[in-house]
């Protein structure tokens, strides 16, 4: 079997009394982009590690690659002998050297005391660069380019190392459209010069577009490995959660009174004549490409920012806001797309996070904030939106993805808005808890809140909204509603 | 598994449980070993004369820690003691002098007021600006500093009426009347920042600011509310170290600018911001002011005593490291 790259059998690893991995088996193909598919805790990163050498695994694991003889572990030195390389997600480059260092950093590590002459690296970095057909400049400073061409560094920075197993750890997480599709032309290319290559990623249509084949992890045991051949979104996603997820559109009419009104409202650089009307009870979805003003527009609507030009009507009356605490006041409300920086403050405990948005109403008396209103209020929204938490007084940053976008809900829904804006409210979140999060933004829009859901995944958008508005370049390009339109073509409106 | 790591405990309550257990074991083991080693530790004139001077680094350090919760510093806290101390003193030696005790009141009413403002100035500069507080401190402590020397040409103002002197040095129910200030103030700073929306949101914004303002919170006026109570609470300060002193000089107490800065974190506040907690502070202080006590009453050297807080500080966070793993 000369095609087999690299073959895992057996693999275990437990942590302390939990088992992570339980005889899992693992099998890639030289040449061959394969999916590691799983949601959050599946084991996928403890099986990468065990392969890439970090881990030891348990006794009992046979490792085999080509026709050599199996090995029970594989050691860091045996995986850099074999060509094995992992792109974390955060690239683990050096942002103050160049590119051209970056990519023969290995050298440096291989003759700490030998000096290396600028020139030979800048040559060899820039056969490598043209060999994988990129625009990288090699004088540049990795700090200065985007996380798209550091992530090329990245790649070129394996490629020269001599890898022949790549695996690329949530690899389109934070780029556009459009360096995706860069992305995974390089991926196909790569996998064309017999480099095979382990993709890990959470969206499943970028999964579905360039593997051949999907390992499904979950919970520690593997599902099974499928050809992609005929695997559609829906069904992966079950393989996923071992749950049949209600992903049936909702395509409702709507004919609410209008609650939020737009008129040519504009910011220069930013959105230009911006005309909406978002009724009540509605899900107004909102899309377009990263940079073609969703968020900007946002930011106006939540008072982040001033508008330069239009008007904004809440029921029916003129409406200005100087701060965000006017959008709020107002009953608006902005779950931010970056809940890491901006959604959350990570390091304070469940309870505060949750009660920062209504300080107002639990200090009663005033000048007492009672401990008491607060851990109510807490509790009472995470019986609500079933929210798993263990203990409150905890940092909001021990909750996954999924939870932690349901704190965010939780937040702004104590604010009692009845315009909800949620800016990209899945990213980061599994595909499980995906479809808890949307069922409860649908629920909310039965009860009657408006809801603007920015979103840049065709699919979601599709399947959640009402109508849907499409941005491009900072003006309104497309209004439809789903029900005239299919996933795939709206896909084709976003990115025509 | 994308993170293996237990889940992170947030600093309450059972960090703060910790850390204060951590300082009263750091206060009974140091009075422990001083009441057994150092003659006279235990006689009323030392227990007194610790208990007069505990509360000007004491209040000092409390001025620290409210900038340090958010996330900053007030490096501005000694001099504008000075300053504040100076504007009473000058007001009841020149101004006031024949009103008596209300003469004395309105006295202190305006070196509070010249503290806070000082204090709010700071503030405005952080909130608009948006500077580092270091160094907007950093230049409101220079700017104090020279003005102040500037007006008293570099000598100090003494005697005051021995009804203001009666604040440095009398009792009430037999605790020292600075004491009672220190604890008191401590007392209503614990209550502010645990039970009230601002003192809420100034562990919010130590730990992010840009959060704590999407989640629609006034940051601007809380960072101006915040260093305005440090300028308020340093004024405090040197009103009780006029009393004690029966004088004011420019530079008095410049020494415990760094001190107050260590008490801070030796009460294992955290120097990112966000936490921090009063009695842990309150018990830390005491436990300094036993070391060089009882040092002096050891005869040692006073400098010595500020080596071994030093090593002190070194000490527990060390201990404390293990409870507290944090990224």
């Amino acid at each position: 079997m000369d095609d087999i790259a690299l073959r895992a059998e057996h693999v275990s690893k437990i942590f302390g009394q939990s088992r992570v991995l339980d005889d899992v088996s693992f099998e890639l193909r030289r040449g061959e982009v394969l999916c590691l598919a799983g949601e959050n805790g599946c084991g996928k990163s403890t099986l990468i590690k065990i392969l890439n050498g970090v881990y030891t695994p348990e006794a009992g694991a046979a490792f085999s690659f080509g026709n050599a003889d199996a090995v029970s572990r594989i050691t860091p030195h045996d995986a850099r002998s074999l060509g094995i390389h992992v792109i974390w997600q955060d690239l683990a480059l050096f942002p103050h050297l160049s590119v051209a260092e970056n990519i023969v950093f290995d050298d440096y590590v291989a003759s700490p005391f030998r000096p290396l002459s600028r020139r030979a690296a800048r040559q060899e970095a820039l056969a490598v660069i043209e060999r994988l057909g990129v625009p990288l400049d090699p004088d540049s400073r990795v700090e200065d380019l985007s996380i798209a061409r550091r992530q090329l560094v990245a790649i070129c920075r394996v490629l020269r190392a001599g890898a022949r197993i790549v695996f690329m750890d949530e690899p389109t997480a934070s780029l556009t459209r459009n360096e995706v599709q860069t992305l995974l032309e390089i991926t196909r290319s790569l996998s064309a010069q017999g480099i095979s290559i382990v993709f890990v990623s959470h969206r499943l249509s970028e999964v579905l577009a360039v593997c051949q084949r999907v390992t499904v992890l979950r919970n520690g045991a593997l599902v099974g490995t499928y050809s992609t051949e005929g695997m559609t979104q829906t069904r992966l996603s079950q393989l996923m959660t071992g749950r049949e997820l209600m992903l049936t559109p909702r395509h409702a009419a709507c004919s609410g009174d209008p609650v939020l009104e737009l008129r040519d409202l504009s910011r220069t650089g930013e959105f230009e004549d911006v005309s909406l009307t978002l009724h009540r009870g509605e899900i107004l979805g909102l899309t377009g490409l990263l940079g073609a003003g969703r968020t900007e527009l946002a930011h106006v609507l939540f008072g982040m920012n001033r508008p330069t030009g239009g008007e904004l009507l809440k029921n029916g009356k003129p409406l200005t806001l100087r701060s965000n605490r006017d959008a709020i006041r107002n009953g608006i409300a902005y779950v931010s797309e970056d809940r890491l920086r901006l959604g959350l403050v990570q390091n304070q405990s469940i309870n505060m996070n949750t009660a920062v948005t209504v300080l107002d109403e639990l200090e009663k008396p005033r000048g007492f904030l009672s401990p008491q209103r607060l851990r109510g209020l807490t509790a009472d929204w995470i019986r609500r939106l079933g929210t798993k938490v263990s203990d409150a007084e905890l940092a909001v940053s021990s909750l996954s993805g999924g939870n932690q976008q349901r704190i965010v809900l939780a937040k702004w829904l104590a604010t009692k808005p009845d315009v909800l804006i949620l800016d990209c409210p899945t990213v980061g979140v599994d595909v499980g808890a995906k479809a808890g999060i949307f069922e409860i933004i649908r629920q909310l829009a039965d009860e009657g809140m408006s809801i603007i859901l920015i979103s840049d995944e065709a699919g979601e958008i599709w399947m959640n909204s009402d109508r849907v508005v499409v941005l491009k370049a900072g003006r309104i390009s497309r209004e439809l509603t789903p029900d005239a339109t299919t996933e795939a073509s709206l896909e084709e409106i976003i990115n025509a | 598994m994308s993170s293996a790591s237990a889940p992170r405990r947030a600093f309450r309550p059972g960090a703060d449980t910790l850390e204060i257990g951590i300082m009263a074991l750091l206060l009974v083991a140091s009075f422990s070993f001083f009441a057994l080693m150092a003659p006279g530790f235990l006689s009323a004139v030392n227990v007194r004369s610790m208990a007069v001077q505990l509360p000007e680094l004491g209040l000092l350090s409390l001025a620290m820690l409210v900038p340090i919760i958010s996330g900053g510093l007030n490096l501005a806290v000694t001099f504008t003691a000075n300053i504040a101390g100076l504007t009473t003193a000058w007001l009841v030696q020149n101004a006031l002098g024949d009103a008596g005790a209300l003469g004395i009141i309105a006295g202190i009413g305006a070196g509070l007021g010249v503290g806070s403002a000082a204090g709010f100035l700071i503030g405005v500069i952080v909130a608009r600006v948006g500077a580092h507080p270091i160094l907007v401190s950093l230049g409101a402590m220079i700017f104090l500093q020279g003005l102040g020397e500037f007006l008293t040409r570099g000598g100090g103002i003494s005697g005051m009426p021995a009804g203001f002197q009666w604040l440095g040095s009398g009792s009430l129910i037999g605790i020292p009347i600075p004491m009672l200030i220190f604890l008191l103030t401590a007392g209503g700073l614990a209550y502010f920042m645990q039970f009230t929306r601002t003192g809420f949101s100034i562990h919010m914004i130590g730990s992010n600011l840009r959060a704590t303002e999407y989640s629609g919170i006034d940051v601007r006026r809380v960072l101006i509310v915040l260093y305005t109570l440090s300028g308020l609470l340093a004024a405090i300060a040197g009103m009780v170290m006029l009393a004690r002193f029966n004088s004011v000089r420019v530079g008095h107490g410049e020494s415990y600018l760094l001190i107050t800065v260590l008490a801070c974190f030796l009460a294992g506040a955290n120097p990112f911001g966000g936490f921090g907690r009063v009695l842990p502070l309150v018990l830390g202080l005491m436990s300094l002011q036993v070391i060089a006590s009882g040092m002096n009453l050891m005869g040692a050297s006073q400098h010595l005593a500020t080596a071994v807080w030093g090593a002190f500080l070194i000490v527990v966070m060390t201990l404390r490291m293990p409870f507290l793993k944090r990224s």
